[in-house]
């Protein structure tokens, strides 16, 4: 039995760019129709750390993180819950001069953007962070960052876009999709017959596939978190933190449990499943005792995994087809794509009513990796 | 109202142990888990982190991990499944101050 | 073949047994078990220094807990066995241990999980109390630590063990102020002719129940719960009885439950499929019929696969072993193999009766109030998983995990996965099955960070 579905906007994936693009398009009066293989933000925008952060980021990315940044505060107002976002601030740490030397570089570079940073040599670090080992060198704390709950993102945004009119379609996997003249036609594995002016593929680690589909090319590679979590401490880490070239990053909510990560998951991109792998956490766990001498005893309770797209370059692909017209991709954000994904679902609706957008995507294009 | 939760079905003669609850002496018995001690000398063995409520254990298994106790020094043991020792200084208040 | 690593997790009655036929073939398995001694929770063996009788300790089971025993002190010089020993995460063919704070990783060749169970419950208000415990627990208070969880005991349920451990406190001396049965004495009488199919086992429940009564404790059926009562602690007991009036009773501890459920994470962690067994209402093991689990070289047994009870966890271990020694071709198994499944549907005849008898009063879980917490390690309550679902569309029960914290703490949902699939399927008004469980995430239960994380894996060469 085939269904036949005519929508003007149709979306390969829900995370949380892909039901916030549903949610921006359905309020501007467009038909949206979205399609999620499983349940909305059930892999990178769901699984990540949690992290909502401008610090430290590609320069390339900064002008998209910033109006993410303004969009994550009126959360209430755009989806009706604040999804436990909390301006705590972002510490980056800095174990040797050279590190320090990126970080001063990084606020040197965005001294115009008004991110609130401000550098801490080692004195000053361990007055202001008591908790952090002594043998920490210095810091960058961006105050305008926070943290939120990743679980909670994707699904807030698929409600506000169901309640403006959207149709989220969840469990509903897309086996093949060509543009037969003006419209795009997609094929579900339940029977669905889907056709719309514009597609957006916003479908994370799976993305290419569907670029694929249209001649596009990107050299896209699965890979995973590796996260862990602890029973609930005293709170005290009231920033989130990371380090200079990663490796480890950690941070604690009001009720407790501290999650930290570093290394990657094991991943099986066909079979949809995902988890954490003991080796691959050791050296960042290594590292959270070393900066947080007062983890040593604590108990770690879960941990887990999931599925996120990473490119070469480290930049995600935002923009046009380069093939097909009225086709946008967005996909590939390497791991730091959840504080972008409210953006990028106002970028995709721009791009899908008036085929530009107001920040320059220049950066992003499918294009660069066209030989 | 009694103050202990345990109630002792009679025991044969065993060796005494000395711990500390919050800073008071309790006398248990070589063969308790650390469990027993407590709730044969107290009604709780920690503060629930969520409700602020004490607890005193569920399951008495090492399942349901609800028994999980602070030493003074820091260290946490699941307190169903580790035997008591002379010595033990138990710290049920531990606090969990939430909020920023 | 024969230098193939084979690995037995858990040293109850299903593991003992397992390894004593692997042993008789000339294997010698490594047996990783939790606790200090072998005989799984059921014939659990109290510390040396309390020196009470099998008979006090086990009652009509006492030869059997001795007889367990016994083999397993037999295998000794043939077993490398690891008391104390927690399993914590399974790769592939890696299992992750934790033993007196050191970590250590095994790879194995074949395993055979016997993980056992746990109570299964459902909350009521109140249940967080100091001095509500599982039936289970109030029955190791007593085996294994010669205690009574209060001094004024209301035992209150669904199952076979309710008469029993009630049995084994008054006899023991302490006080049973009553035993609150949830299930209908119509249920019960209705499922007399499979009980009959138990023989011993039925007559032995008989005289527990004849036994209470002749020492005038108060035993009723068709019973709800209502609320433990106090406000630090245990002061009461709040029930509604089969006549619908509502009843109070003074006490200082309530045991309860409503049968076991299986002990699967690592099964889970291995990627074994499972089944939902609607007539006990619980998650299973998909087993082939000897025992091997839908992963190529793990075979499971004992009431950590289905919860069939002792006296066939000891069968299909020794069943497990039996396939696991056909698998290595070390002749035919098949005579063995018949003869043990002979004997576990008989005893799952009976099996089926005993459900009926105690029935899993699944009903309950839609009058728990909202303001009942449910998952006792995040506090999350009713409430907040029916919000789950009315707010943001949880249509199992991982989505409400995520959504609302339930069943993410410590214990990983085991003590309110049960609940929590209840309460959902009514909220939704589906079938249970149809809700899922828990995913299991590794570590299975809390491990030390430093200990565990920090050193490099090394191999154990047996």
């Amino acid at each position: 039995m085939t269904r036949q579905i005519a929508v003007d906007v149709a979306i390969i994936g829900g995370g949380t760019a892909g039901c916030a693009a549903a949610l921006n398009l359905a309020k501007k009066g467009m038909s949206v129709a979205l399609f999620e293989q499983k349940t909305v933000g059930s892999q990178a925008s769901g699984v990540n750390f949690g992290g909502v952060r401008q610090h430290g980021r590609d320069l390339r990315e900064l002008p998209l993180s910033l109006r993410s940044n303004e969009i994550w505060t009126d959360l209430p107002r755009l989806i009706g819950n604040d999804c436990e976002f909390v301006r705590t601030g972002h510490l980056k740490l800095a174990f040797n001069e050279a590190e320090m030397a990126v970080l001063e570089q990084f606020a040197d570079d965005t001294r115009d953007l008004k991110l609130d940073i401000e550098l801490f040599g080692r004195n000053a670090l361990h007055k202001r962070f008591g908790w952090l080992d002594k043998t920490v060198f210095g810091a960058s704390l961006c105050s305008s960052d926070g943290q939120a709950n990743p679980r909670l993102v994707a699904p807030y945004f698929a409600r506000a876009a169901r309640a403006a009119g959207a149709h989220i379609h969840e469990h509903e996997t897309v086996t093949g999709a060509t543009k037969n003249g003006a419209d795009f036609c997609l094929e579900t594995r339940s029977g669905k017959s889907v056709h719309s002016a514009t597609l957006l593929n916003v479908a994370g680690a799976w993305a290419e596939r569907i670029a694929g589909w249209f001649g596009d090319f990107a050299p896209l590679q699965p890979r995973g978190p590796n996260m862990q979590v602890s029973e609930p401490l005293p709170y005290r880490l009231n920033v989130s933190i990371g380090a200079v070239g990663g490796g480890v990053y950690a941070r604690q909510i009001p009720r407790g449990n501290l999650i930290f990560g570093g290394g990657y998951g094991w991943t099986d991109r066909d079979k949809i499943r995902a988890r954490a792998v003991v080796e691959n956490g050791r050296e960042a766990t290594k590292r959270m005792v070393t900066i947080l001498p007062w983890t040593q005893d604590i108990q770690v309770i879960r941990t887990w995994s999931g599925i996120e797209g990473f490119l070469p370059d480290g930049i995600p692909v935002i923009g046009p087809s380069k093939t097909t017209p009225g086709l946008f991709h967005a996909f590939g954000f390497c791991g730091h794509g959840f504080q972008l994904g409210p953006v990028v679902g106002e970028i995709l609706a721009e791009l899908a009513m008036e085929g530009r957008s107001v920040i320059s995507l220049d950066n992003f294009s499918i294009q660069r990796f066209s030989t | 109202m009694s103050t202990s939760q345990f109630h002792r079905l009679g025991s044969p003669d065993r060796s005494r142990v000395r711990i500390t609850i919050d800073g008071h002496a309790h006398e248990c018995l070589v063969g308790d888990t650390l469990l027993t001690a407590m709730l044969t000398a107290v009604r709780h063995l920690r503060i629930s982190e969520c409700d602020g409520k004490p607890r005193a254990g569920f399951c008495l298994m090492g399942v349901c991990q609800d028994c999980w106790v602070t030493l003074a020094g820091g260290q946490r043991l699941r307190a169903c499944t580790t035997e008591v020792k002379q010595g033990m200084a138990i710290d049920t208040t531990a606090k969990f101050d939430h909020g920023i | 073949m024969a230098s193939e690593r084979i690995v037995i997790i858990g040293a109850g009655p299903a593991g003992v047994r397992a390894a004593q036929i692997l042993v008789a073939a000339g294997i010698h398995p490594i047996i990783l078990d939790e606790a200090p001694m072998c005989g799984g929770q059921i014939y659990r063996q109290q510390p040396p220094v309390l020196q009470r009788d099998y008979s006090e300790l086990y009652g009509f089971e006492a030869p059997k807990a001795k007889r367990l025993h016994d083999t397993f002190e037999s295998l000794r010089g043939s077993v490398d066995y690891r008391s104390d020993c927690l399993v914590w995460n399974l790769e592939q063919k890696n299992l992750h241990i934790l033993h007196a704070g050191n970590s250590e990783t095994i790879s194995v060749d074949r395993l055979i999980l016997a993980t056992g169970a746990m109570d299964r419950i459902l909350p009521f208000t109140g249940w967080t109390l100091p001095g509500v415990f599982t039936l289970g627990g109030a029955q190791i208070a007593f085996k294994s630590q010669a205690c009574a969880i209060g001094r004024r005991t209301v035992f209150l349920g669904s199952s076979p063990l309710l008469p029993y451990i009630a049995y084994q406190y008054a006899k023991a001396g302490a006080e049973v102020v009553a035993v609150l049965d949830t299930t209908a004495r119509a249920a019960k009488i209705r499922a007399l002719p499979g009980l009959l199919s138990g023989g011993m086992t039925f007559i032995k429940g008989l005289y527990f129940m004849a036994w209470l009564r002749t020492h005038n404790i108060k035993y009723e059926y068709g019973v709800t719960p209502g609320e433990a009562l106090g406000d630090q602690n245990v002061e009461g007991l709040r029930y509604t009885d089969q006549r619908g009036n509502q009843q109070m009773l003074e006490c200082d501890a309530i045991a309860f439950g409503y049968g076991l459920r299986s002990e699967m994470q690592l099964a889970d962690l291995a990627g074994c499929d499972f089944r939902f067994d609607p007539v006990s209402c619980n998650w299973c093991l998909a087993l082939d019929g000897h025992g091997r689990t839908s992963v190529r070289d793990i075979y499971a047994a004992g009431d950590g696969a289905t919860i069939l009870g002792a006296d066939a966890a000891e069968l299909s271990g020794a069943r497990a072993a039996h396939a696991l020694l056909g698998d290595l071709n070390l002749g035919s198994q098949d005579t063995a193999l018949g003869r043990l499944n002979q004997e576990l549907d008989r005893m799952n005849i009976f099996r089926s009766a005993l459900e009926r008898a105690f029935a899993y009063p699944h009903h309950l879980a839609k009058a728990i109030p909202d303001s009942c917490i449910v998952c006792r390690c995040e506090g999350v309550t009713a409430g907040e998983i029916r919000s789950a679902v009315h707010e943001l569309g949880a249509d199992d029960i991982n989505r409400a995990k995520a959504f609302c914290r339930v069943g993410m703490g410590r214990c990983q949902g085991r003590v309110c996965g049960p609940a929590t699939e209840g309460i959902m399927a009514a909220v939704l008004n589906r079938d249970q099955a149809t809700l899922g469980r828990f995913r299991t995430q590794a570590p299975v239960k809390p491990v030390p960070m430093a200990c565990v994380w920090e050193k490099p894996p090394e191999d154990i060469v047996l």
